[in-house]
């Protein structure tokens, strides 16, 4: 469905039809004190070659194209040409809510597809047509698994992103969620499955473990899923770096996978906007907030799709909606959908590869503070100097470095996350090892 | 039509009580207004319900409705059946379709709901 605005002459009419002269009649019910008396104050009008101009000036101002080593939930991979060539076409680009079936076949088609690979790569039965972002798909997945088991409590590993467990805790505050934390292995960076064991119990919904961690470390989700479930608990799954989903085999034991796709070709674009997407098993579903479009058949037998169990969402069961608060992410999804069809199966298989043979390489010249296994994230201990320092140093070499461990972790003050993918160039990741190794 | 032996709500649940076990379900007409039912929650074994509180909610391809029980007491029984088979709803709302039997907290309490005759009327007066 295309998106046309108003022409002058239906504007008109629309005015005359509510007996009005002008658009400005349309606010006269307002008080004078809160309306602006005067025109805005804009500079003289521009040539569109001179604000060109103006704004090309400000860009060059920033710094891009600098190799970066900064992972921590938004991750630099590379973005295939076609991606764009798909999402600037109108028919998505200006699309509306494929209510209508029968006019918006071919955004439900890709919205299905989507839905089939995430199930794909998450090893679950249905995935939901996407959330806002990771962020936000972790309390989507922790209020869900409350409905589900009908208890009050969740326990999210301390090495979940910090963001995630702090947007857990705006929606917990508002909708009763009781939240409790369990640490991290000093030695190996993964989850304290002992600490977790011993904080599960009869009232605990959900267990929230984030894998590849926050500081890239595999966690042992069959072990979590095997605590979590003797008490009658379910087991939330969250990814940041969904590349990894290339290689790692996927986490079936889980209840829920819930996370983040800005690596399927989503720019960082200072933080979004994103795409997250909510997969769980089929006897979930009723409980699985957002959209979900389903395979059917229209009247003459033609494979079809359609919006499906909408009964669970907000525009048919207003405040018993599953959410009232996510939306889904049609376009942005849309560049992760066509991202992992471009790469295929054995193609990201590939491209989770060559990310893990970076970091291991880059890792294997840095002191790493966690012995666990990683993918393409590790911590790195800079006894010598600052973190801070060692980013600044890296600058000064055109190299945007990692993310300072303190501000999050105080414990963990003397450390660095750093990332490796696709895009890390030899001579760069040894760059690196250079700044950390000098005195 | 709507047997005289039960007694109903003006929210189109019927309920027939056995000793101190309540019967409950949807009538006929709810099923008919509703259309194909697809889903059916229903409460836990063990749940509490209150009288004139929603206690689950039954879905059809056009709608979705809250079951508001009709008495208070405890679910000792859950029928099962309409997991697998929603529309045994619409082919029997008043026998195989009973949706969950309530161990009734006041047994007086029933005596406030409607008779046959009663809600015969009280449909025929919304209808009109």
């Amino acid at each position: 469905m295309r998106y046309l605005p108003h022409s002058d002459d239906e504007r008109r009419q629309m005015l005359a039809a509510c007996g009005l002269e002008s658009e400005a009649d349309l606010y006269r019910q307002l008080p004078p004190e809160v309306r602006l008396a005067r025109p805005l104050e804009l500079g003289p009008g521009l040539s569109e070659y001179e604000i060109l101009d103006y704004f090309r000036a400000r860009a060059a101002e920033n710094i891009t194209g600098y190799p970066s080593f900064l992972g921590a939930g938004v991750y630099s991979h590379y973005r295939p040409v076609l991606v764009d060539v798909v999402l600037s076409r109108g028919e998505f680009l200006t699309s509306y809510t494929p209510y209508q079936a029968e006019i918006s076949q071919g955004t439900l088609t890709t919205i299905f597809e989507f839905q089939t690979l995430m199930c794909q790569l998450t090893g679950m039965e249905v995935a939901n047509a996407s959330v806002y972002d990771g962020s936000t798909a972790v309390p989507e997945a922790a209020l869900m698994a409350m409905r589900l088991t009908r208890r009050e409590r969740v326990v999210a590993a301390r090495t979940l992103h910090p963001e995630y467990r702090q947007v857990l805790r705006t929606y917990g505050r508002s909708q009763g969620v009781e939240i409790e934390e369990f640490g991290y292995h000093p030695e190996l960076g993964s989850a304290d499955l002992d600490e977790l064991a011993g904080k599960v119990d009869d009232r605990t919904a959900a267990v929230i473990l984030q894998r590849p961690n926050f500081f890239g470390v595999i966690e042992p989700v069959r072990e979590a899923a095997e605590i979590a479930h003797r008490r009658g608990a379910l087991l939330v799954v969250i990814f940041s770096e969904a590349v990894s989903l290339g290689l790692l085999a996927p986490p079936v034991e889980a209840d829920i996978v819930a996370g983040e796709l800005q690596s399927f070709a989503i720019s960082p674009s200072y933080g979004g906007p994103f795409a997250g997407v909510i997969a769980t098993k089929e006897r979930f579903v009723r409980q699985l907030p957002g959209r979900l479009v389903g395979q059917t058949t229209d009247a003459a037998g033609n494979r079809a799709f359609c919006l499906t169990l909408s009964t669970r969402e907000q525009h048919i069961r207003r405040e018993k909606a599953t959410s009232n608060i996510c939306t889904n992410q049609n376009l942005i999804a849309l560049a992760a959908t066509v991202f992992m069809t471009v790469y295929g199966r054995r193609g990201l298989r590939e491209l989770a590869e060559q990310n893990l043979a970076k970091a291991h390489y880059l890792a294997g010249r840095l002191p790493r503070r966690f012995a666990g296994p990683f993918f393409n994230e590790f911590v790195a201990r800079s006894p010598a100097a600052p973190p801070e320092e060692i980013n600044r140093r890296l600058l000064e070499r055109r190299i945007l470095g990692g993310l300072p461990l303190g501000r999050y972790y105080p414990e963990l003050a003397d450390c660095l996350l750093l990332c490796a993918t696709e895009m890390s160039r030899k001579q760069d990741m040894d760059a690196v090892a250079e700044v950390f190794s000098d005195r | 039509m709507y047997p005289e032996e039960f007694r109903y709500t003006k929210e189109h649940e019927w309920v027939t009580v056995s000793g101190d076990i309540a019967t409950i379900g949807i009538t006929d007409y709810a099923q008919k207004e509703l259309g194909d039912i697809v889903y059916v929650d229903l409460p836990r074994v063990g749940d509490a319900v209150v009288a004139g509180k929603t206690m689950g909610s039954v879905e059809s391809v056009k709608a979705i409705s809250d079951i508001y029980s009709p008495v208070t007491g405890e679910v000792v029984e859950v029928n099962a059946t309409l997991a697998e088979a929603p529309e045994t709803v619409n082919r029997d709302p008043h026998g195989e379709a009973w949706l969950v039997k309530v161990k009734l907290a006041d047994p007086e309490e029933i005596n406030r709901l409607l008779s046959a005759a009663e809600y015969q009327s009280y449909i025929e007066a919304t209808q009109r």
